[in-house]
């Protein structure tokens, strides 16, 4: 059986300090190739559930398990290179180095991941076809990633998240800043990579329309419990 | 990759790091030009008299012998009788002498007697000799020769009449017999040029009629009859020594201080003159102190600017976290950025420097008459260039450490 993309196992986590936000997550799988929609407002613990699955953070008990591994057995210099190989990071907006060429931005996950430059072959190639692939003109490539539109530059986040095929993509609402008729291109084009690259998605969102474009949709109160910590 | 990303992120914040790197090249550029003219005045004053192997006088210091005979600074404190002066001369380690003959003056300037030897034998910054901008040397009993500064200072022109002055700063005038200005000698930024040269016997000519620092009676006797005199001086205030062979300089001076008739000092100039820079020296001290406290502030600047760019890179560094970057990485990225700065900052100071120096060298020559050596770069200039860059990255530490935590403590998610 091959192990699950993530899974979290009885994870509990507090921010350090006063007026802290803890949260605890019994527990939570996803399966290979599984595209899940996790449903949350603001403030519902949607970023620290993130950083824990990303390994920024480590929960005090319990395991976050990537294909596997146990995050927060790594120690800090190897989970950031874990982080780098098996999981492609998609943000809201402002994904990209405004001031590196957008070749240089998709190409610098390979930069800490090795396994995921292997898997590129040719790096730049890749690059190139996983452009076409999601519709951006090849002369973007060398152009300062701050020139491009917001759609452009969501979609260069996704090439760079999908560019060596990491197991794992994470997205966190990577569609917001986008206007309601290009979200829904935008999600087909993911989709169909993650397909193409056989990688998982989790994707973070408070628009429940999107729930029907996903194999899965979860809440996040559904296997989240948050607290805050009075001050 | 690396590089080139910490150079695009530089270069998109062109504005706030031209800035930086402009003060940290100004500043570059002003430390190592202080560190020129350091170098260059302690050459220029070292090169004030060469060729001259002992200067001889009354017994004092060396360094007040060499102020009053080389710099007529102060005055001395004794003659040299002119018996003296020929057993000297009649030395066979003796290859050349010129006496000189210090005290009177023509307004600001000192007056010199010599002879014409002295301006084939007096030499400065290497091998350089006196040479003449206008005229000749002391062909007539009332010749002047003047340097380059006093042609200046008080417009003389050659043909001009010039009366001497007795003594220093005096009333006192030897206006019964006026001199002409017979040649100007051309700059050299050395005390020549501060310098009304007349003949030994000039000297003597002038204080005929003088007895005890007065005028004797008073009938002064007419030119005529000084020029039938003779004018062998009695005393002279010191003497410049040339010797055949440099091995017997050391013998030739013991001589001369051991003289048993009179009270003598002989020194080396180039010792005197160590002597002499050591008591100038505190002020370059100064000047390196202050020129490099300008360098502190302008890395200081950087630090502050490194600083105040932190909160509006939080974003990027997320993205950098995001993307595989550890903690460390970040620190390391700020650290080469703030090389880089300084690198820049450097290597442009460095061509400030010598751009400034091609141009200011001709002007710096002929105004203060000092010069500034245009040549290779020294090690200890890239030295300074490389402890400038090691700086900004030690420097540039205190902000990254700052990112560094701000980085762990932000992870990929910023809250803007």
């Amino acid at each position: 059986m091959t192990d699950a993309p993530l899974s979290l196992v009885d994870v509990h986590f507090a921010w350090p300090g006063k007026g802290g936000f803890a949260l605890s997550c019994p527990a939570f799988v996803l399966a290979p190739g599984e595209r899940v929609l996790l449903l949350g407002s603001s403030g519902s613990g949607k970023s620290t559930l993130l950083s824990l699955i990303c390994g920024i953070a480590t929960p005090q008990r319990g395991q976050v398990l990537i294909a596997g591994t146990d995050m927060g057995a790594l120690r800090a210099g190897a989970r950031d290179r874990f982080r780098a190989a098996r999981i492609g990071v998609i943000f809201q907006q402002f994904n990209l180095l405004p001031y590196a060429s957008v070749a240089d931005n998709i190409l610098l996950p390979l930069r800490f991941a090795p396994e995921r430059r292997a898997r590129a072959a040719d790096a730049i190639a890749e690059a190139r076809r996983l452009c076409m692939a999601i519709g951006l003109p090849d002369n973007l490539l060398y152009m300062p990633a701050g020139r491009l539109s917001v759609g452009q530059q969501q979609r260069v986040a996704v090439v760079r998240a999908l560019i060596g095929a990491p197991p794992l993509i994470v997205a966190d609402e990577p569609t917001s800043a986008l206007d309601a008729a290009t979200q829904d291109a935008f999600l087909q084009l993911l989709f169909d990579q993650v397909a193409d690259a056989g990688s998982s998605l989790l994707m973070v969102s408070h628009d429940e329309r999107l729930g029907a474009h996903f194999d899965r949709v979860v809440r996040l109160d559904e296997i989240v419990t948050t607290k805050r910590v009075p001050a | 990759m690396i590089l080139r990303l910490a150079t695009g992120s530089l270069l998109a914040r062109s504005l706030t790091v031209g800035m930086t790197i402009l003060s940290i090249a100004l500043s570059v550029a002003l430390f190592l030009g202080i560190e020129k003219v350091r170098t260059g005045a302690r050459a220029s004053f070292a090169d004030t008299i060469s060729g001259t192997d002992l200067i001889v006088g009354a017994r004092s210091g060396s360094v007040q012998l060499l102020l009053y005979s080389v710099f007529r600074i102060g005055n001395a404190t004794n003659n040299v009788t002119w018996q003296s002066y020929q057993d000297i001369a009649a030395r066979s380690e003796v290859d050349w002498i010129v006496p000189i003959s210090l005290g009177d003056s023509h307004r600001q300037f000192r007056v010199m007697g010599t002879l014409n030897a002295f301006f084939e034998r007096y030499k400065y910054r290497g091998d350089r000799a006196l040479t003449f901008a206008q005229g000749h040397g002391l062909n007539d009993l009332y010749d002047a020769v003047i340097g380059a500064d006093v042609a200046q200072a008080l417009g003389y022109a050659v043909g001009d009449p010039i009366v001497v002055s007795h003594g220093l700063a005096s009333f006192t005038q030897h206006d019964d017999q006026p001199f002409r200005v017979a040649g100007i000698v051309t700059k050299t930024g050395t005390p020549v040029d501060r310098t009304v040269i007349i003949s030994l016997e000039a000297i003597e000519a002038i204080h005929v009629d003088w007895q005890g620092g007065a005028l004797a009676g008073g009938q002064t006797t007419p030119v005529d009859a000084i020029r039938q005199m003779d004018l062998t001086p009695t005393a002279i205030t010191a003497a410049m020594v040339g010797v055949s062979s440099r091995l017997d300089i050391f013998g030739l001076q013991r001589w001369i201080n051991e003289y048993p008739q009179e009270p003598l000092l002989a020194v080396l100039p180039g010792v005197a003159l160590q002597e002499l820079w050591q008591i100038v020296g505190v002020a370059e001290t100064a000047l390196v102190a202050v020129s490099g406290m300008v360098v502190v502030t302008a890395l200081l600047g950087m630090m502050a600017m490194i600083f105040s760019s932190l909160n509006e890179r939080r974003r990027e560094m997320a993205i950098w976290r995001a993307m595989g970057a550890s903690p460390a990485t970040i620190l390391g990225l700020m650290v080469l950025e703030a090389a880089l700065m300084a690198a820049i900052g450097a290597a442009l100071g460095f061509a400030l420097l010598y751009a400034g120096l091609w141009i200011a060298q001709p002007m710096v020559d002929a105004a203060f008459g000092l010069w500034l050596p245009i040549d290779e770069p020294s090690g200890r200039e890239f030295a300074v260039l490389a402890a400038v860059v090691l700086a900004a990255a030690v420097a540039s530490l205190v902000p990254a450490l700052r990112a560094y935590r701000l980085s762990l403590a932000d992870g990929m998610i910023v809250r803007i």
